[in-house]
C-alpha cells in the first residue's frame, strides 16, 4: 500500500490531519467566574473554539459578552487567586489553563501575543518605543541590548513606521495613534507569535487609518502564518478579517461558522440583531433603524434557559416555554455542520429569509434565496466537494465520529 | 413615544426631516475660523504658532432638518459643535441664529440664547455630574432658565425621562445606577428640556454599544419628527451619519472639502478624500455576498493644523496630487444643485479629468501661476447655502481647459 493509498483509505479525520496541521489552539469548555462581594460574575460559560495556523477567528459581542475575558484566560492575563477558571485551554498542545505565573511567562508574549485596543495606554508613557520592544524581545531572547535595538528598529520599518531608525527614539507621545497601533503591533510581533490575539485592535482609529492597519494585519499574518485571533463589535471588520466567525452573548458562544456562510445566512436572533441595528453605507435611508430592544444581562443573574430570551423578538415562535426555561445547545443547524447556532427555532433560515431580510436588506432578498435554493438543491450532502472547500471547519468534540468530520 | 403636553402648540404632524430641505435655515455659517495659539514654554509664554483648527467653514443648517459632520480625528468638526454653541469664541467668521448674528455675543447676550442650542456630547460616563441624581441633571437648565416654576419642575423633569424611554420614577437615581445607553438618555433629555431649534449632537453614540446605538438613532430621529429640532450631526461613523442626515459634510484639516447631499455623498463622491473615506469603511453586506470594494489605500496620517500642507490640504495624502495643488488652494466650487466640492481634478472615482477644472474660477494655468489678464471669478465662495444657479463640472472643465491651452501655446521656448 502506497502511501497515497493509506492516505485515502485511511478515517477521514486522521486524513484530515495528515494533510492539514492540528489546530494550534484549542479551548475546550472554558469557563471563567469572578467571585465579588455582590456574587459570582459568570463571564464566560462553556467556551469552546479552535483555530489553525495561519488563520483568523473573528469574535462578535457586545460589551459583557465575554469576548475579552476568554482571550486573557488565553494569555493567563487573570489573577489566579480572584479568578475561578476550568475547562481546557490548550496552545501547540500544550495545556495553559493552571501553569504557573514563571511558565506562563516564556509562553506570553513569546508564541501568543495580544495587541490592546488603545495604544496610548498600553505603552509605558517614560519608555521610548524603542526601549519597549527591545524589552519585549529580550525578555524571551538571549540578545545584547544593542541586537535588541536593531531588531526594535526591524520590527518599527516592517510595520511601515517611516524613518524607523529615527524614530526607535521617540516616546510614545510623539507618535500619532495609528503610528502608536502599529508599534504595538510591532512589540507584539517581535518574537514571531504564532497565535496574536487582536482585542479591538482599530475601535479607537480613524477609517482610514483602521484600512492601513487591517491591511498591515492581514499581511503580516501571510507572512509569519500565524493564527490570528480579532475580538471586535464591528460586522464590517469581521466580514473583511476573519476566516471564521463566534458570535458570543452573555459569556456564551451562541453562533459560530465559516464568516461568509453566517453573514449571509445567520440562523441565530441576535446575530440577525447585530446585523439589523447597524447601518452601512448602502443600505436605504427610509428604513428605520432595528434595534435590538432592551440591555445586555447582568452576569451576575443571567436569565434562566437561552440567556436572549428577555430580548428576543421571535421566542413566540418555540413551541411552550422553551426558551425561557431550557438552555439550546450549541449544535449544527440545518446548513451544514460547520455551522452551529444556539437557539430553540426550528426553522431559523426560512424566518431569516421571509421575515428578517426584506426587512434589514430587502435588496439582498433574491441574492440569498438564490443562493440558497442552490444549497437546498443537495441538502444531504453539506460536506460535498464545493462546500468543503469553503467551509474550513475546525476539530470539534462530538460523540460521533463523524461529527469530526468536515 | 409619548408627546410633551404642554408642547401642544407645537406642530404634532410627523413630517419627515429629510423633505424639508429649502427651509430657512435655523443657523447659517460663514467663514468661520478657529484658531488655537501655541505657547512657548517658559516664563514669558510668547505665541509660537496656531493651530488652524477650524479654518473658514460655511454651511447652513435647515429648519427641522440636519447636518452631518463626518472626518477624522483632529479635522476640527468637534470645535465646529464647540462654536456654535459658544463653548469657545470664534476667531473669526460670521454665525447667525435665525437671522440673527451670535458669534460676538458677550456671555450675557448669550444667554437667553442658549434655550435655543442645545447640545449631546460623546462620552454619556464623564458628561453626567456623578453626585447630582437625574433629576437634579435633567432640571438644572429648567431651574437657571426658570422655563416652569419651581413647583413643577420635577413633574417636568419625569415627563422629559419619559419622553426619552426612561422610567421616570427613576429621577432621583445616580448616573451610575444606568447603562451607557440609558446615561446617553439622559444627556438627551436634559438637551431637550428646554425645546432647543437646534442640537449640536457630537458623537452621540459612537460611545454605545451597536444594539444600544440603533435604539438612540431611532429615538434621535423620533425626536426630531416630533419636535421639529434641527440636528447639527458630527461623527466619523459614515454610515450613521448617512442614516440620520439628508446633507452631509466631509472635514479635512479644518475646511470643508466636499458638502452635499447623502445619495451624491455616498454614490458620487466627487472629491478624493471622501472617496477614500467611504471605501475604508468596512461593509459587513459586501464582504458577506463576496467581492469586497476596491480600497483605496491612503499612505500615512493628517498632517498637523499647526502647519498645514500649502495649496490644497489634502495633497500630501493624495495620489492625484499636481503642482497647482501646492500652489492653489482649491475653491469650494458649486457643480450640482446641492454639491459643491474643493479640488482642482474633482469627478467621480475613476473618471477623474486629467486637467485642473478650477482654473477658470482662479484664473490661473495649469502649474498654478497666474495669468495676465484672468480675474478670480466673482462668484461667491464662501455663501453658506447653495446657489440657485451653478457651473456644472463639464462647463467648468471646458472653460479651465480654455487656460490649460492658451497658456501652453503661449509659453516661449
Amino acid at each position: 500500500m502506497t502511501e497515497s493509498d493509506f492516505l485515502t483509505s485511511a478515517p477521514p479525520a486522521s486524513a484530515q490531519q495528515g494533510a492539514d496541521a492540528a489546530p494550534y489552539l484549542v479551548v475546550e469548555d472554558l469557563t471563567v467566574r469572578f467571585p465579588t462581594a455582590d456574587g459570582v460574575v459568570q463571564a464566560v460559560t462553556g467556551l469552546n473554539y479552535t483555530l489553525k495556523q495561519g488563520k483568523t477567528l473573528g469574535i462578535v459581542g457586545e460589551s459583557g459578552s465575554g469576548k475579552s475575558v476568554s482571550s486573557m484566560a488565553i494569555m493567563g492575563l487573570h489573577d489566579p487567586k480572584r479568578t475561578d477558571m476550568s475547562g481546557s485551554i490548550r496552545v501547540g498542545g500544550r495545556e495553559v489553563i493552571g501553569l504557573s505565573n514563571n511558565q506562563m511567562q516564556t509562553l506570553r508574549g513569546g508564541e501568543v501575543a495580544m495587541i490592546f485596543q488603545d495604544p496610548l495606554t498600553s505603552l509605558h508613557p517614560f519608555y521610548s518605543i524603542g526601549d519597549q520592544i527591545a524589552e519585549a524581545y529580550r525578555a524571551h531572547n538571549k540578545v545584547s541590548k544593542a541586537q535588541a535595538k536593531a531588531k526594535a528598529v526591524d520590527m518599527l520599518d516592517r510595520v511601515g513606521i517611516p524613518q524607523a531608525r529615527n524614530r526607535v527614539d521617540d516616546y510614545p507621545h510623539q507618535f500619532s495613534g495609528g503610528m502608536r497601533q502599529r508599534a504595538m503591533i510591532a512589540m507584539s510581533l517581535s518574537n514571531d507569535p504564532k497565535l496574536l490575539i487582536a482585542d479591538e485592535p482599530t475601535t479607537a482609529l480613524d477609517v482610514t487609518v483602521q484600512a492601513q492597519i487591517l491591511d498591515l494585519l492581514q499581511e503580516l499574518q501571510r507572512d509569519f502564518d500565524s493564527a490570528i485571533i480579532i475580538i471586535t463589535h464591528d460586522l464590517g471588520v469581521v466580514a473583511e478579517m476573519a476566516d471564521e466567525v463566534l458570535v458570543m452573548y452573555a459569556g456564551r458562544g451562541v453562533e459560530h461558522g465559516p464568516t461568509r456562510e453566517l453573514l449571509t445566512h445567520p440562523e441565530m436572533p441576535y446575530t440577525w440583531g447585530l446585523l439589523s441595528s447597524v447601518p452601512d453605507v448602502t443600505a436605504s435611508t427610509e428604513s428605520r433603524l432595528l434595534p435590538i430592544p432592551g440591555n445586555p444581562p447582568s452576569l451576575l443573574n443571567p436569565p434562566t434557559g437561552c440567556p436572549y430570551h428577555p430580548r428576543c423578538a421571535h421566542r413566540d415562535k418555540v413551541p411552550g416555554d422553551l426558551c425561557r426555561t431550557e438552555l439550546p445547545e450549541l449544535i449544527p443547524g440545518r446548513r451544514g455542520p460547520a455551522h452551529l447556532k444556539r437557539c430553540h427555532l426550528a426553522n431559523p433560515d426560512m424566518i431569516y429569509e421571509t421575515e428578517v431580510l426584506p426587512e434589514i436588506a430587502p435588496d439582498l432578498v433574491e441574492l440569498v434565496t438564490e443562493e440558497s435554493l442552490e444549497d437546498t438543491s443537495d441538502p444531504r450532502h453539506p460536506g460535498s466537494p464545493e462546500n468543503a472547500d469553503q467551509i474550513d471547519t475546525p476539530q470539534r468534540r462530538a460523540p460521533d465520529p463523524d461529527g469530526e468530520v468536515k | 413615544m409619548s408627546s410633551m403636553t404642554h408642547s401642544g402648540a407645537q406642530p404634532q404632524v410627523a413630517t419627515a426631516p429629510n423633505t424639508d430641505r429649502g427651509g430657512e435655515p435655523v443657523l447659517e455659517v460663514t467663514n468661520l475660523r478657529k484658531y488655537f495659539p501655541v505657547k512657548s514654554s517658559g516664563v514669558v509664554r510668547r505665541t509660537i504658532g496656531q493651530v488652524q483648527a477650524v479654518d473658514g467653514i460655511s454651511f447652513q443648517v435647515p429648519k427641522g432638518g440636519s447636518l452631518g459632520l463626518v472626518g477624522e480625528s483632529g479635522c476640527g468638526k468637534s470645535t465646529t459643535g464647540r462654536l456654535i454653541t459658544r463653548l469657545w469664541d470664534p476667531t473669526s467668521g460670521s454665525m447667525k441664529f435665525e437671522g440673527r448674528e451670535i458669534g460676538n455675543l458677550s456671555n450675557r447676550q448669550m444667554l437667553p440664547l442658549r434655550k435655543e442650542i442645545q447640545m449631546i456630547f460623546q462620552d454619556p460616563y464623564s458628561s453626567l455630574n456623578p453626585r447630582h441624581t437625574v433629576g437634579s441633571i435633567v432640571g438644572t437648565p429648567l431651574r437657571v432658565h426658570q422655563v416652569v416654576p419651581d413647583r413643577q419642575r420635577l413633574d417636568r423633569v419625569k415627563e422629559l425621562l419619559e419622553v426619552v424611554g426612561l422610567n421616570p420614577e427613576h429621577y432621583n437615581r445616580y448616573p451610575n445606577e444606568f447603562s451607557g445607553g440609558q446615561r446617553q438618555r439622559i444627556g438627551i433629555a436634559r438637551a431637550l428640556a428646554l425645546q432647543p431649534k437646534l442640537l449640536v449632537a457630537d458623537e452621540p453614540v459612537s460611545a454605545l454599544d451597536v444594539s444600544i446605538q440603533a435604539q438612540v438613532v431611532n429615538l434621535l430621529q423620533d425626536l426630531q419628527r416630533e419636535f421639529d429640532i434641527a440636528f447639527l450631526f458630527i461623527a466619523h461613523d459614515l454610515a450613521v451619519v448617512r442614516h440620520f442626515c439628508p446633507d452631509v459634510a466631509v472635514m479635512y484639516l479644518g475646511k470643508i472639502v466636499e458638502i452635499t447631499d447623502r445619495e451624491t455623498l455616498y454614490l458620487r463622491p466627487h472629491h478624493p478624500y471622501t472617496q477614500a473615506l467611504l471605501s475604508a469603511v468596512p461593509d459587513v453586506k459586501q464582504a458577506a455576498i463576496g467581492g469586497r470594494r476596491e480600497r483605496i489605500r491612503l499612505e500615512g496620517d493628517v498632517p498637523s493644523p499647526v502647519n498645514p500642507p500649502s495649496g490644497c490640504r489634502f495633497r500630501t495624502r493624495c495620489w492625484m496630487a499636481q503642482d497647482i495643488c501646492a500652489k492653489q488652494e482649491p475653491p469650494l466650487l458649486q457643480i450640482g444643485p446641492r454639491h459643491k466640492v474643493a479640488c482642482h481634478f474633482a469627478g467621480e472615482h475613476g473618471a477623474m479629468p486629467t486637467s485642473p477644472i478650477t482654473l477658470d474660477a482662479l484664473g490661473v494655468d495649469q502649474n498654478g501661476d497666474h495669468v495676465s489678464g484672468e480675474t478670480k471669478s466673482a462668484e461667491d465662495l464662501n455663501a453658506p447655502g447653495f446657489a440657485d444657479t451653478w457651473t456644472d463640472l463639464e462647463s467648468h472643465k471646458k472653460s479651465s481647459e480654455r487656460l490649460v491651452g492658451d497658456h501652453i501655446a503661449d509659453r516661449p521656448q
